[in-house]
């Protein structure tokens, strides 16, 4: 069993808002906050910068949408040339309607899986899971988690620093 | 400054605007002795602007009542008394009624006998019944404006939650009268300029494009207060933030609109209605407007706007804000012009002096109203939490 994270209790929302403040500014990153909601505020206590989302949202679309103009351009115009209600072969303004479809799709998709691959998910374990109080954060409770993995973890001294900005109910979490 | 109080320092923003109206309408009538028929065309695209931008601040309005929005309590004085100005627009109503002889092809009794498919519309495009609806439009914006007004600045002095539900009732409502009377006001406004042709997508366009210039015209407007330090505090980043997405929304939904109406006529390729685009696109100069609008009423709003840090950039979004109001006003030029000049775009100075004049007239009005209330809805329940907005 060795010790792979610490967790700590704070009361409210707004206990735990000034808690990720001061656990950033000490100088942690290895460290999470949770709790049943959303709260506002929290990205920027934690020092969370802008998600890189959009761009792979973006960069998705534009992909989708060359896909979508380009098969029917080659469809259209190389593999299968047919005329049409006497349009010319290559007519951009039918290709709009696939285009602006495949732009959709691929973004969707790309905020679906990009937000996935950056949350870290799907993953079937945590650490934090060995402890039976972490439970109680998707229902009433607010807490700080710091990973044994941070170059400023220490047992003693993080403890302690919890315990200074007002955590209770201090726990060491083990595993293996 | 104290924001929940009516303007202290008025400025001379509401006199400038006065000036430049009462100048632009005394030289738009010079034009008119001179040129009456291109004056009248003139008349029509400017009145279709600002008609149409108060247009769009009622359904802000509406929209923000029935969704319960609470973001745009803050800048909600603003919409309300832009669209106070729909009851004295009807008044620029008149030289359309005037000039009806001039801008609409169906208006002359022998045209109308003479061509069957026009015999089959008559009707409804005849002069009696267009004034008949043309009034109904503007007593149903007038009462929608009242109401909504008359109930907010009541609950000023109350501060009773209970003119919050009312206004939300009256807003879901009023949005089913607002809808059919801004399509059928689009209808016979702009639409029948070309009686041939018919589009029943065109309203949607109209309205859209309404929207989109109001909510560019409270962006401008708000931060030129806070170059005064009015409301600099109370309408934040967060709020531009806001407004800059509606912006770029909507900016988006005006191409989808135009291209859907497009794309149907281009597909089916029926002579009565592809002969509207060919109006807008054979003449060089048309087609280079045509492709203006493509490039700054669409993309050039799209691909800046897209990006996080532009939305709250408030130097881009003043640019932004102030290229959509010129764009559409070409979007409405492109829409009534073509029945003038298919053969090419033929700008007169009439075009400014009417837009101003007009323009100076209801920014003046509008204005007047804004600064004698409260320029927050300070009886709102929730107008801190709406201060304190966050995106």
């Amino acid at each position: 069993m060795k010790t792979l994270a610490i967790l700590a209790d704070f009361g409210t929302p707004g206990a735990l808002l000034h808690a990720a403040e001061k656990v950033r500014t000490a100088g942690y990153r290895a460290f999470d906050c949770h709790s049943p909601f959303a709260i506002h505020g929290m990205d920027a206590a934690m020092g969370l910068g802008r998600s890189p989302i959009g761009y792979i949202v973006g960069g998705m679309a534009l992909l989708g949408a060359s896909i979508g103009y380009g098969l029917q351009t080659w469809v259209t115009t190389t593999a299968y040339p047919i005329i049409i209600s006497g349009k010319p072969l290559y007519s951009w303004q039918a290709y709009i309607i696939v285009t602006f479809a495949l732009f959709v799709l691929f973004g969707a998709l790309g905020g679906v899986i990009g937000m996935l691959r950056l949350n870290r998910l799907p993953r079937l374990h945590h650490p934090l899971f060995y402890s039976e109080r972490f439970g109680r954060v998707t229902d009433n409770a607010f807490m700080v988690s710091i990973e044994a993995g941070d170059p400023l973890f220490d047992e003693t001294g993080t403890r302690d620093f919890l315990s200074s900005i007002g955590g209770t109910n201090i726990e060491l979490v083990k595993g293996d | 400054m104290n924001e929940s109080s009516t303007l202290q320092n008025k400025g001379r923003f509401g006199t400038i605007a006065l000036i430049v109206g009462i100048a632009g309408l005394a030289l738009s009538a010079v034009g008119y002795l001179f040129d009456a028929g291109r004056f009248f065309f003139s008349w029509h695209v400017a009145f279709a602007y600002w008609v149409t931008l108060a247009l769009g601040a009622l359904f802000f309005t509406l929209l923000q009542h029935v969704t319960g929005a609470v973001w745009s309590i803050v800048v909600r004085r603003v919409s309300e008394a832009m669209s106070t100005t729909l009851p004295w627009l009807a008044l620029f109503f008149i030289p359309v009624l005037l000039g009806a002889g001039t801008l609409f092809h169906w208006s002359h009794a022998d045209v109308m006998a003479s061509d069957a498919v026009l015999a089959r519309k008559a009707g409804y495009l005849n002069l009696g019944f267009f004034a008949v609806r043309g009034v109904l439009y503007f007593a149903i914006w007038t009462a929608l404006a009242w109401l909504l007004n008359r109930h907010s600045l009541a609950q000023d002095a109350s501060g009773d939650p209970a003119r919050t539900l009312s206004l939300r009732k009256l807003s879901a409502g009023g949005m089913f009268f607002f809808a059919f009377s801004i399509t059928f006001a689009a209808f016979d406004w702009l639409m029948s300029l070309d009686p041939h042709w018919y589009s029943t997508i065109f309203g949607v366009y109209v309205f859209v494009g309404g929207f989109l210039v109001s909510m560019a015209f409270m962006t401008l407007f708000l931060l030129h207060l806070k170059g005064r330090g009015i409301l600099a505090d109370t309408v934040t980043i967060e709020h531009y933030h806001d407004l800059g997405r509606l912006l770029f929304a909507f900016s988006v939904f005006w191409a989808y609109i135009g291209g859907s109406q497009y794309f149907l006529i281009w597909y089916a390729n029926i002579p009565e209605e592809t002969s509207w685009f060919l109006k807008r696109w054979d003449a060089d100069s048309w087609r280079m407007l045509s492709l203006c609008l493509i490039a700054f009423h669409f993309a050039v709003p799209f691909l800046v706007l897209v990006f996080h840090a532009a939305k709250r950039n408030l130097t881009v979004l003043r640019s932004i804000a102030a290229l959509l109001m010129v764009m559409y006003y070409v979007d409405m030029y492109w829409l009534v012009m073509p029945t003038m000049s298919a053969q090419s775009v033929q700008p007169s100075w009439m075009d400014a002096t009417t837009v101003l004049g007009i323009g100076g007239i209801v920014v003046w009005l509008f204005y007047r109203r804004f600064a004698s209330h409260p320029i927050v809805p300070k009886g709102d329940p929730r107008l801190q939490d709406s201060i304190a907005h966050r995106v």
